[in-house]
């Protein structure tokens, strides 16, 4: 197999394009499913009752954050330095894994005190697996983040020249970010504010 | 030879497969004429047995008041013949012909992802063995392809049929993504030099739309289908019209699906018979540039007409005509390349051996089948058609006389290059003869009883209604059918091991797959061939170029080796699919098994450093 390629971009950049593509595809119809059921059903509690904005937005800052230190990691990288790299890496890793402490902290007071449950009513339903889907998204890109960080750190195969390595979850990062901030605009902003038609 | 540093409690062999022969050549490869013919052989079978549920419809309609089959299995019947025809039969059968044929079309030693087609391939084969084990295991899908909800959830459908149905299908999804994630890579990035877009074969080009298509319509289904697995399991309200659900959601979102999923289904087939027609008219195709844009214009209109499955569902006056011209609009690229088909054989040197016959049975029966769907896709004229045996006509107008016939006439087209072999040319033109005679008269009466009001999925029928004498032809000649299948399948039997030799190039054909030997050698090519014109083999052939020798010796050249990975994911999966339906705890094992296959594949290299 040669590695000559007939666009000269690798294989693998291509790949991770045409599935963040077809994950587009996925997000959309969640949301869509979301939007449809939008004031149908019981009507509490509904998404004025449990969002809290100042929380959510924090949270949604530090995942944008992440997304910033996370072109700091990949920028440094391919500099071949090595040592600001892992900085930024654990940095983003920790940003990731502190979204996902919110959201979890998120679900469980959800879930607790104001006694929203998937099977409640049809916001529960539709916020959970919307948002849940997210989370999920969330998860792997920590993890994969954290095999890379793990690879640097122990088995020294992380490089400028493996940057491609990098290069791939850094978009899958960076799409997982821009997805939330759609949902984060057409959940809890849309859900809350006083004026949009539910 | 390095082996995988797994910390496991047990010792067990997991070094790298190198050389396999028998049976763990197959369970172990990633070349993709091999997946091709184990995804094209398994694909068939699966068509066979989607064959004979069909025959069991047929059987039970033959007169009226039949009591062969019981009312709850013949809606199990309806169920699987369709979702097996078009999930198991012809996606699986066209991905066979993309597996080996797309790397031969463009000049490619294989595939963008090697491995990951292993994974294509076995993935398809457990959603297959989910979905078809339903028989054994307590009852199948009962409640028709398209699994309409709130009927399929538990409320009204509390057995584990539509667990199977759900999680079969999403597991089917999930080989189908990552084959056209390979697919549409493969395209973009492995051509030879000089294989621009616009001098790619027409096969190729309808693999690459039919692969965007499916990517971008496969994840609208999956979420469907997670909804409702998350009713069914967990109690979600997705479907719930107890708490305020709207049951159009789930047409919603399969329609949206369902409508590039036709487009899916036929795309690889008209592809099929564009390389069939100009080598057997010895004319380069009419038209290739309004072929390649009619085609692309075809994928981007299958998404404005999903409504016109649902027109009776009470959408509006509005919403109705504007699907209504949506739908009518794809009349015109779909027209265009029938004309440029048409184009392409007048005036010819026709040859008319079997897949010309079969591509010349496309053309006509996809004709009828596209005027019978410009008549519903007039909505007023839909609401006398809805759910009648009209609709079943035209589908099977569609994708049997259309899709299916264009698959055969692929078979017959690629067996030499496939097997080396040629098959028998009487047996073959039979095959066809009894095939489209059976069709006509099975298919053809149905628009005359659809008309008279006869619905779709009842299981018998009164003997007042009149529909009995039609019934009963379309019962003797589905038999016809099988009998024509039955003689494809002995031609296909006698002539792999034993047919006439049949060269590098029998057809005289135009595409680079005839430039190499018959089977291709594991490479494919020698030196990867450079291009310089449409149809370039044709080309060179034409300037006596085609025979120049080269300096090459196979042995240098590399090919990614086998690997166990691919498999054990699919396996992995599958577990998982069991375990949603039966334990969650088996759920959780299979999806620890996936990803540690997973993470096992992504940490082995494609080639072993030192080994050959």
């Amino acid at each position: 197999m040669s590695d000559e390629t007939t666009t000269g971009l690798n294989n693998r950049k291509i790949l991770m394009w045409v599935f963040l593509g077809s994950d587009c595809m996925f997000f959309a119809s969640l949301i869509g499913t979301y939007l449809i059921y939008k004031g149908m059903g019981l009507p509490h509690p509904g998404p004025s009752d449990v969002f809290d904005i100042p929380t959510t937005s924090v949270s949604t800052f530090v995942l944008l954050m992440s997304s910033m230190s996370m072109v700091f990691a990949y920028a440094y990288l391919v500099r071949s330095n090595i040592k600001a790299f892992r900085i930024w890496m654990i940095s983003t890793i920790i940003m990731g894994a502190t979204f996902l402490g919110f959201q979890i902290f998120e679900f469980s007071e959800f879930y607790f005190h104001d006694h929203l449950s998937p099977q409640t009513n049809l916001f529960g339903t539709t916020f959970y697996a919307l948002t849940g889907t997210h989370g999920i998204h969330v998860t792997i890109g920590v993890v994969w983040l954290g095999i890379i960080f793990y690879s640097s750190l122990f088995r020294n195969t992380v490089s400028a020249k493996t940057n491609l390595d990098l290069d791939l979850a850094a978009l899958y990062w960076h799409f997982v970010d821009i997805v939330w901030i759609v949902i984060f605009a057409v959940v809890y902003l849309f859900g809350t504010f006083k004026g949009f038609p539910s | 030879m390095t082996t995988i540093p797994l910390k496991l409690p047990f010792k067990i062999d997991l070094s790298r497969p190198v050389n396999p022969t028998g049976i763990w050549d197959w369970i172990t490869t990633i070349d993709h004429k091999k997946i091709g013919v184990l995804y094209g052989v398994t694909a068939f079978l699966m068509f066979i047995t989607g064959g004979i549920e069909a025959l069991l419809i047929r059987t039970q309609l033959a007169g009226p008041e039949m009591k062969i089959i019981a009312p709850d299995v013949y809606n199990q019947l309806f169920t699987m013949h369709a979702t097996t025809m078009i999930f198991l039969g012809v996606m699986p059968l066209s991905a066979a012909f993309f597996n080996y044929i797309i790397p031969l079309q463009i000049g490619a030693r294989d595939v963008a992802f090697p491995r990951l087609n292993a994974f294509s391939y076995w993935t398809f084969l457990f959603g297959a063995l989910i979905m078809k084990s339903s028989w054994f295991l307590g009852g199948s899908p009962n409640a028709g392809w398209f699994g309409y909800a709130p009927i399929t959830t538990t409320t009204f459908n509390a057995g584990h049929g539509i667990d199977f149905w759900v999680v079969g299908l999403q597991v089917l999804g999930v080989a189908s993504l990552a084959a056209s994630f390979n697919f549409i890579v493969t395209i973009i990035n492995m051509r030879a030099p000089g294989m621009s877009f616009m001098r790619l074969p027409l096969f190729t080009w309808m693999t690459f739309i039919t692969a965007i298509l499916l990517v971008l319509a496969f994840p609208v289904i999956t979420v469907a289908l997670i909804e409702l697995m998350l009713d069914r399991t967990f109690d979600f309200n997705f479907f719930n019209t107890r708490a305020g659900a709207n049951p159009l959601l789930w047409q919603h979102l399969f329609w949206i699906f369902g409508h590039p999923e036709v487009y899916i289904l036929i795309l690889p087939a008209m592809g099929i018979v564009s390389e069939i027609l100009p080598t057997f008219s010895k004319k380069p195709i009419f038209g290739y540039a309004a072929m390649v844009l009619a085609a692309a214009f075809i994928a981007f209109m299958g998404w404005l007409v999903w409504s016109h499955h649902m027109f009776t569902t009470g959408l509006g006056p509005i919403a109705n005509s504007v699907f209504t011209i949506t739908t009518m609009l794809i009349a015109i690229p779909t027209g265009v390349k029938m004309f440029n088909w048409l184009g392409t054989m007048w005036g010819g040197n026709i040859e008319f051996n079997t897949p010309t016959l079969f591509s010349v049975g496309f053309l006509s029966m996809f004709l009828i089948g596209g005027i019978s769907g410009v008549m519903h896709s007039f909505s007023a004229s839909d609401y006398q058609q809805q759910d009648t045996y009209f609709i079943v006509a035209h589908i099977h107008y569609v994708l049997f006389g259309g899709a299916i016939f264009g698959i055969f006439a692929g078979i017959y087209y690629w067996f030499p290059k496939i097997t080396g072999r040629m098959y028998d040319e009487k047996m073959g033109k039979l095959n066809f003869w009894l095939m489209f005679i059976g069709q006509n008269l099975t298919f053809f009466p149905m628009h005359f009883i659809g008309m008279q009001g006869m619905p779709r999925r009842i299981f018998t029928y009164d003997a007042n209604m009149g529909w009995a004498f039609w019934n009963g032809v379309e019962t003797f000649s589905a038999y016809i059918i099988a009998f024509g299948v039955l003689f494809f399948i002995i031609n296909m039997l006698k002539s792999w091991g034993n047919g006439p030799k049949a060269g590098d190039d029998p057809w005289d054909a135009r595409t680079l797959e005839w430039s190499i030997s018959s089977p291709p050698p594991v490479y494919n090519f020698l030196d990867v061939p450079k291009v310089e014109a449409l149809d370039d083999f044709w080309v060179k052939k034409q300037k006596g170029l085609s025979k120049i020798k080269s300096k090459t010796k196979p042995k240098d050249i590399h090919l990614p080796q086998a690997s166990y990975w691919p498999m054990l994911a699919s396996l992995g999966l599958a577990i998982a699919g069991y375990g949603i339906i039966y334990n969650l705890v088996v759920c959780g094992l299979g999806i620890a098994m996936l990803l540690i296959t997973v993470c096992a594949w992504s940490f082995e290299p494609v080639n072993e450093p030192d080994a050959h």
